[in-house]
C-alpha cells in the first residue's frame, strides 16, 4: 500500500531519524521506514531533510534505509468495535497482535484497528436525498447492550447523501451510501472513518459546566468534585495512590464510556484491569464494565514515541463517542511519562530545553491537551463530554516541578495526594487541604437537588473543622492535647471521626468500594450531627470521654462497611440512635 | 562465543583506525551503512577483542560504547568490525551452576558455554494482554515481609537500601527461605552483580552454597573493578537467561541484582560524555524507561507455568529515597522494601522501614485462602497504629514522655514491641505465616480495643481475644 519513498535515512539516534534527499513529504505524516515497514510519523521538515519519530524499536535501522510515506497523517480508525479493546499507543489492537507475534510484541506488525471481517447491523436514519453535513447521524449500530453508536458523516465532509444502504449487516469499510459533495466529486461513505489524532474534532459550542462526574468517591464527590466535561490533575509520589485512584474512577464514576490510557506505567496494571473489569458490574447498566471500557496502553517498556502518541490517540477516540452524544471520561496514567516522552525527543532532536530538559513548548503541549476536554453541544445536535483524569507524577514527589506545576495552570480540579496520609494508609491519600475544586460551586445546586439543602451545609461545616484542626494540632505538637480544653479536643475528635469513617474508602472492600450520593449525604450529616450536637453537650458539662465511648460511635466509625448502597434504612437508624444518645447525654446535665 | 556469530562477524568488514575515543565510546568515519544497536567487535594492536554496541549511526560516521572500556586503544591500531546483528546470549538450562562475566562468558574455568537459543539480550516488551496478573503468595518466612509487604511470585520487589546496611543479608535470607506453600517446584536463581566488591559476591555464593543450592544459581559478575561500562550489559544477560529459563523452562526464577545504583551511574556516564541534556542531577531523561526495560522483562505469562521475580537491591545515595535513583525505580516496581539507617542502628533486624515500604502487588495474594482471612486488616491496622506511633515519638521528643496521655503510652510501648518482636527477627529465623500473624495479634494487643477502627468485630473476638 504504502511505496512512495520520500527519502532516505541519513542518522539514526533511538527512535529520533533525520532523512535526507526528501522530495515530497507532508509534515505529521505517517511513514513507514526500512525494509521492517515500522511505523513513524514525520515531526520537522526543513528543505530536503526531514526528522521522523519512529514508534517502534528502531534496532538494526541503518543510513540509507529508504522511509515511504503513506500520503496521510497519523490517525485512528473510528467506528464500531473499539469497545472492551485494548490498543497500543498508535491504536494497534494489542490481542491481535498476541495471535500473530505471541508474548512479546514483535516488530513490524500490521493490524488493522477496526476488525474488517466483522459484521454490524446497520439501521440507516438519514434518508436519500438527504443534505448532511459533517457530524450529521447516517444511522447507528447498536455496539453494546448500552451503547448505541451513532455512524457519522466525518466532520469536514458536506453534500446531499446520493444514497444509502438498507438495513443490515456490513463491515467497517464496505460502502454504506455516497455523499455528493459537488457536481464533480463524489465520496463513499463507511461504517468508520480515520480521524487526525493531533486534530481536535470540531463541535458547534462550548456548553457550561454544571453537572458533576460522580465518582462514588466520597473525598471526591463530597470534597473535590468533578464537573462532566472538567479537567483534573492527580499528582503524587510513587505508592501514593494515583493509579488506585484512577482505577476506582474509571470502575464507578457515571460516564457512558472510560477510556483509559496506561502511558509509561507498569505492565501489570493493564493485566490487573484487564482481568478485573471484565467480571464487575457496572452499577448504573448491569452490564460488565468492560463494555463501556476502551484501553490503550504504552507500557514503560513499550517505545518511547508511542508513549507521546497514546495520548492524542485516546483523546481523538473520546472526542469521537462525545460527538455522538457520549459522556467520556479519560483517564491517562501517567500524563508526566508523556511529558518526559516529548523531554526524550526533543533532547535527542537537539532542541533548546527549558526548565529540566524539557523543551520550552510543554506548557503548550499540555495545554492543548486539556483543552480537549469540555462539555459540548456536538455537530449532531446532542450534548455530550469529555472530562480527563490526568495522573501527574513528580520526581521526588516534589510539586514544584514543571509538568505539576505547569498542568496546575491548565485544569480546574486538583487532588493532591500526599506521602504522610500514604504512609499512614489513609486511602485514597487525598489531600484535603492542598487539593481544590473550581467546580465546587457550580455543582452545589445539582446536589441539593439531588439530595437536599442539607449537603451544603454539612460540608462546609466539615471542611471549617479539618481547616480548624490544623491550627489546634500544631498547638498540640507542641504541648500536648492535654492543654486544650475539651471544646477544642473534640474538635480534632471529630476531624479523627470524619477521617477515619468518611474520607477513608477502601478499594477492596466490596461495600465501601464505592458510595452513591444518597450515602455520602447521609453519612456526612450522622458525623456534622454528632459535631453539632456534641459541641453543645460538651459546653453544658459533658466530658469527651462520654461522647467517645458511646455505642453509636462505633457504628458511625464502621457505617461504610455495615450499609450497602442499595439499602441505607441502616444510616437512618444510625442517625437515630445518635439523636437519642445525645438526648440522654444531655438530659444528664439539664 | 559460538562459532556461527565468530564467521558472522569475520565476514563483516574491517575498518583500521577510528576517529576518536572518549571515555568509552569510540568513533568511526566512512563506514558501510551500519544499524543502530549492531554488535561489533574492537580489536586492539594486540589482537585482544573487545565487544560493544552502536549507540548512533549515520551516513558520515557510528559512535558505539565498548564494553570492556576503552583504555590501551590506540587511534590508528584499533580495528572495528560489525556484525549485522544485536548483542545476543546463546542461553540454555546448562548454565545454572556456573560463573559468567557481565556479557555471559564463563570465568569460572569451566567449558565454553554452547547454548540451546540465541536471545538478543534488549529483550522484547511483553504484550500485556499476554501477562498473567501475579497472585501467588511467597513465604520468606520475615514477618515485615510476609505480613506487611508481601512478596508475590512474579513481583518486582526492590529493596532501597544504605551503604553498610545489611541489605546483602536480607536478600540471601530470602532467596534461602522463600517457598510457596504446599507446592514443590523448580526453581532457579540468577544473580547479577554490578560494580559490587569481590566480597559481596562471595557472600552470596557462600550463601548459596551452605544452602546448598548453588547448582541451580546462574552468577553473572561485572564487579567493582571490572569496567563501569559493562555494568550496562550486565542485568539483560542475566535477564536474558531468566526469561529462558523462566518462560521456555518452565522454571520460578528469582533474580536478584546489586547495586542498581551502580548500573545507573554508568548509564549517567555514557551520557555526559554524549552530551546528552540531563534531568536530574544529571541522570538521562531516559532513566526511567531505560530501568523500566529492565523491571518490566519480571513477572508471569498465560499459559506459562515459569516465572520472574526480580528482588533488585539499591543503594539511595545519602539515604535519600527522593534520590532520582530509588525515586524512579519506586515508579516502576510493584513496591518498595526501605531500610532505615536508625532501625539499624538500634539493632533491629531486618531494618525495615515500616510505613515507606510498600508491597503493591499484596493485595490480591493475602487473606482466606491464600494466607488467612485476617491478614488483610490486621496489616491495614499496624500501619494505621505504627504511623501513629510516629506521631507519638515525635511528640514525647517535645514535650516529654511523662506528658502523653495513657493512650499515647501505650501506643509507645506498641511501637516497642511491633519492633522488637515483630520485626526484628534473626538471620536464620523462618517462621511461618500464621507465626507471623499471631505475633501481629499479639503486639496489637498493648492497645486498647476501641482503637482498632480497621479490623472487624469478629476479627477481634477470634484473634485479640475481647
Ligand atoms: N483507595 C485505596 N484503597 C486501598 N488501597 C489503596 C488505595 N489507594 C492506594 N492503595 C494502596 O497503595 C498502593 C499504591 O497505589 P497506586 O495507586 O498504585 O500508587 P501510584 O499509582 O501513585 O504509584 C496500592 O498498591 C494499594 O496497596
Ligand atoms: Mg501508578
Amino acid at each position: 500500500m504504502i511505496d512512495r519513498i520520500i527519502g532516505r535515512i541519513k542518522r539514526v539516534n533511538g527512535p529520533v531519524i533525520e532523512v535526507m534527499g526528501i522530495t515530497d513529504a507532508e509534515m505529521f505524516e505517517l511513514v513507514r521506514v526500512g525494509e521492517e515497514n515500522l511505523i513513524g510519523e514525520l515531526i520537522k521538515l526543513e528543505k530536503d531533510s526531514a526528522v521522523i519519530q519512529v514508534y517502534e524499536d528502531t534496532t538494526g535501522i541503518a543510513p540509507h534505509d529508504p522511509v515511504y510515506g503513506a500520503g496521510m497523517p497519523l490517525s485512528v480508525e473510528l467506528g464500531p468495535g473499539m469497545i472492551g479493546t485494548i490498543y497500543d499507543g498508535i491504536q494497534r489492537p494489542l490481542e491481535a497482535i498476541r495471535a500473530i507475534s505471541d508474548i512479546y510484541i514483535q516488530r513490524g506488525i500490521s493490524v488493522p484497528s477496526l476488525d474488517r471481517q466483522k459484521r454490524w447491523h446497520f439501521v440507516p436514519t438519514a434518508r436519500a436525498g438527504d443534505t448532511v453535513s459533517g457530524g450529521a447521524v447516517l444511522g447507528t449500530v447498536q455496539e453494546t447492550e448500552n451503547l448505541q453508536h451513532k455512524i457519522l458523516v466525518p466532520p469536514g465532509d458536506e453534500g446531499v447523501l446520493e444514497s444509502i444502504v438498507a438495513e443490515g449487516d456490513y463491515t467497517v469499510d464496505e460502502p454504506i451510501g455516497v455523499l455528493k459533495i459537488n457536481e464533480s466529486k463524489s465520496k463513499e461513505l463507511q461504517l468508520m472513518h480515520r480521524w487526525p489524532i493531533r486534530v481536535q474534532r470540531p463541535t458547534r459550542r462550548r456548553l457550561p459546566l454544571e453537572i458533576p462526574l460522580i465518582t462514588g468517591q466520597r473525598v471526591i464527590d463530597a470534597l473535590f468534585p468533578v464537573a462532566k466535561g472538567g479537567t483534573v490533575s492527580i499528582p503524587g509520589g510513587f505508592g501514593t495512590g494515583k493509579t488506585m485512584t484512577q482505577q476506582a474512577v474509571a470502575k464507578w464514576c457515571d460516564a457512558d464510556l472510560i477510556v483509559y490510557i496506561g502511558c509509561g506505567e507498569r505492565g501489570n496494571e493493564i493485566t490487573d484491569v484487564l482481568a478485573e473489569f471484565p467480571s464487575l458490574i457496572d452499577p448504573r447498566t448491569g452490564r460488565s464494565l468492560m463494555e463501556r471500557t476502551i484501553l490503550i496502553a504504552n507500557t514503560s517498556n513499550m517505545p518511547v514515541s508511542a508513549r507521546e502518541a497514546s495520548i492524542y490517540t485516546g483523546i481523538t477516540i473520546a472526542e469521537y463517542f462525545r460527538d455522538q452524544g457520549c459522556h467520556v471520561a479519560i483517564m491517562a496514567d501517567s500524563t508526566s511519562r508523556w511529558a518526559e516522552a516529548l523531554r526524550e525527543l526533543s533532547g535527542r532532536m537537539e532542541e533548546m530545553p527549558a526548565e529540566e530538559g524539557f523543551p520550552a513548548y510543554l506548557p503548550t503541549k499540555i495545554a492543548e491537551f486539556y483543552e480537549r476536554a469540555g462539555s459540548m453541544e456536538a455537530l449532531c445536535g446532542q450534548n455530550g463530554s469529555v472530562s480527563i483524569i490526568g495522573a501527574v507524577s513528580p520526581p521526588g514527589g516534589d510539586f514544584s516541578e514543571p509538568v505539576t506545576q505547569h498542568t496546575k495552570r491548565f485544569i480546574r480540579c486538583f487532588w493532591a495526594l500526599d506521602r504522610n496520609l500514604a504512609n499512614a494508609r489513609h486511602y485514597p491519600a487525598i489531600s484535603w487541604l492542598d487539593s481544590y475544586s473550581e467546580y465546587l460551586s457550580s455543582m452545589t445546586a445539582w446536589w441539593e437537588q439531588e439530595v437536599g439543602p442539607q449537603w451544603f451545609a454539612d460540608r462546609t461545616e466539615i471542611m471549617e473543622l479539618l481547616h480548624r484542626e490544623i491550627r489546634l494540632q500544631q498547638v498540640v505538637k507542641l504541648v500536648g492535647p492535654d492543654a486544650l480544653p475539651d471544646t477544642q479536643r473534640f474538635i480534632l475528635e471529630v476531624c479523627t471521626l470524619f477521617k477515619n469513617a468518611f474520607l477513608q474508602q477502601n478499594a477492596f472492600d466490596k461495600i465501601d468500594a464505592y458510595s452513591t450520593v444518597q450515602k455520602q449525604a447521609k453519612m456526612m450529616h450522622i458525623i456534622a450531627t454528632y459535631w453539632r450536637r456534641g459541641s453543645e453537650a460538651i459546653k453544658s458539662g459533658a466530658t469527651l470521654m462520654k461522647l467517645k465511648k458511646m455505642k453509636v460511635y462505633q457504628d458511625i466509625v464502621k457505617m461504610k462497611f455495615s450499609v450497602p448502597n442499595d439499602d441505607l434504612s441502616g444510616l437512618d437508624k444510625i442517625e437515630a440512635r445518635l439523636e437519642r444518645a445525645m438526648d440522654q447525654v444531655e438530659a444528664l446535665h439539664a | 562465543m559460538p562459532d556461527a556469530k565468530n564467521s558472522r562477524l569475520l565476514s563483516g568488514r574491517e575498518y583500521i583506525g577510528v576517529d576518536k575515543i572518549d571515555g568509552p565510546l569510540i568513533f568511526v568515519r566512512k563506514t558501510h551503512p551500519v544499524g543502530y544497536r549492531e554488535l561489533l567487535e574492537c580489536v586492539d594492536k594486540n589482537g585482544h577483542v573487545r565487544l560493544g554496541i552502536v549507540l548512533e549511526s549515520s551516513t558520515t560516521a557510528v559512535v558505539a560504547q565498548v564494553f570492556e572500556g576503552t583504555s590501551g586503544l590506540t587511534l590508528p591500531g584499533t580495528r572495528v568490525r560489525f556484525s549485522g546483528e544485536p548483542l545476543t546470549l546463546s542461553v540454555s538450562r546448562e548454565m545454572l551452576g556456573r560463573v559468567f562475566d557481565g556479557l555471559g562468558r564463563p570465568i569460572d574455568g569451566g567449558p565454553p558455554q554452547r547454548g540451546d537459543v540465541e536471545r538478543d539480550i534488549n529483550g522484547m516488551a511483553i504484550n500485556p494482554t499476554a501477562r498473567q496478573y501475579p497472585r501467588d503468595f511467597v513465604q520468606t518466612g520475615i514477618s515485615v515481609i510476609d505480613g506487611m509487604n508481601t512478596l508475590i511470585r512474579g513481583q518486582k520487589l526492590p529493596i532501597f537500601s544504605g551503604n553498610g546496611l545489611p541489605h546483602n543479608e536480607l536478600a540471601a535470607q530470602i532467596a534461602r527461605q522463600a517457598k510457596i506453600r504446599g507446592t514443590a517446584t523448580e526453581f532457579a536463581v540468577v544473580f547479577a552483580a554490578m560494580g559490587v566488591k569481590h566480597d559481596v559476591a562471595q557472600f552470596f555464593v557462600r550463601s548459596f552454597e551452605e544452602s546448598g543450592v548453588l547448582d541451580n544459581v546462574a552468577l553473572f559478575l561485572s564487579l567493582a573493578d571490572d569496567p563501569s561500562i559493562e555494568r550496562l550489559i550486565t542485568p539483560r544477560t542475566a535477564l536474558t537467561l531468566a526469561e529462558h529459563l523462566a518462560f521456555t523452562e518452565d522454571m520460578h526464577v528469582l533474580v536478584i541484582m546489586t547495586d542498581m545504583t551502580n548500573y545507573c551511574e554508568s548509564l549517567r556516564e555514557i551520557s555526559t560524555i554524549r552530551g546528552e541534556i540531563p534531568s536530574r542531577k544529571g541522570y538521562p531523561g531516559y532513566l526511567y524507561s531505560d530501568l523500566a526495560e529492565l523491571y518490566e522483562r519480571s513477572g508471569m505469562i498465560k499459559g506459562r507455568p515459569g516465572s520472574i521475580t526480580l528482588l533488585p537491591i539499591l543503594t539511595m545515595p545519602n539515604d535519600d529515597i527522593s534520590h532520582p535513583v530509588p525515586d524512579l525505580t519506586g515508579y516502576i516496581t510493584e513496591g518498595q522494601i526501605v531500610f532505615e539507617r536508625d532501625m539499624n542502628g538500634r539493632g533491629i533486624y531486618p531494618p525495615v522501614a515500616g510505613l515507606p515500604s510498600l508491597s503493591r502487588l499484596m493485595k490480591d495474594g493475602i487473606g482466606q485462602g491464600m494466607t488467612r482471612e485476617d491478614h488483610p486488616h490486621l496489616a491495614s491496622q499496624l500501619f494505621a497504629a505504627y504511623s501513629y506511633v510516629k506521631d507519638v515519638r515525635n511528640l514525647a521528643s517535645v514535650i516529654g514522655e511523662e506528658e502523653l496521655t495513657p493512650l499515647d503510652h501505650d501506643y509507645l510501648e506498641f511501637g516497642k514491641q511491633f519492633e522488637q518482636r515483630f520485626v526484628s527477627q534473626r538471620k536464620d529465623e523462618d517462621r511461618s505465616i500464621e507465626q507471623t500473624l499471631d505475633l501481629g495479634w499479639e503486639v496489637l494487643r498493648t492497645l486498647p480495643v476501641e482503637e482498632l477502627h480497621r479490623v472487624t468485630d469478629e476479627e477481634i473476638e477470634k484473634y485479640y481475644g475481647a
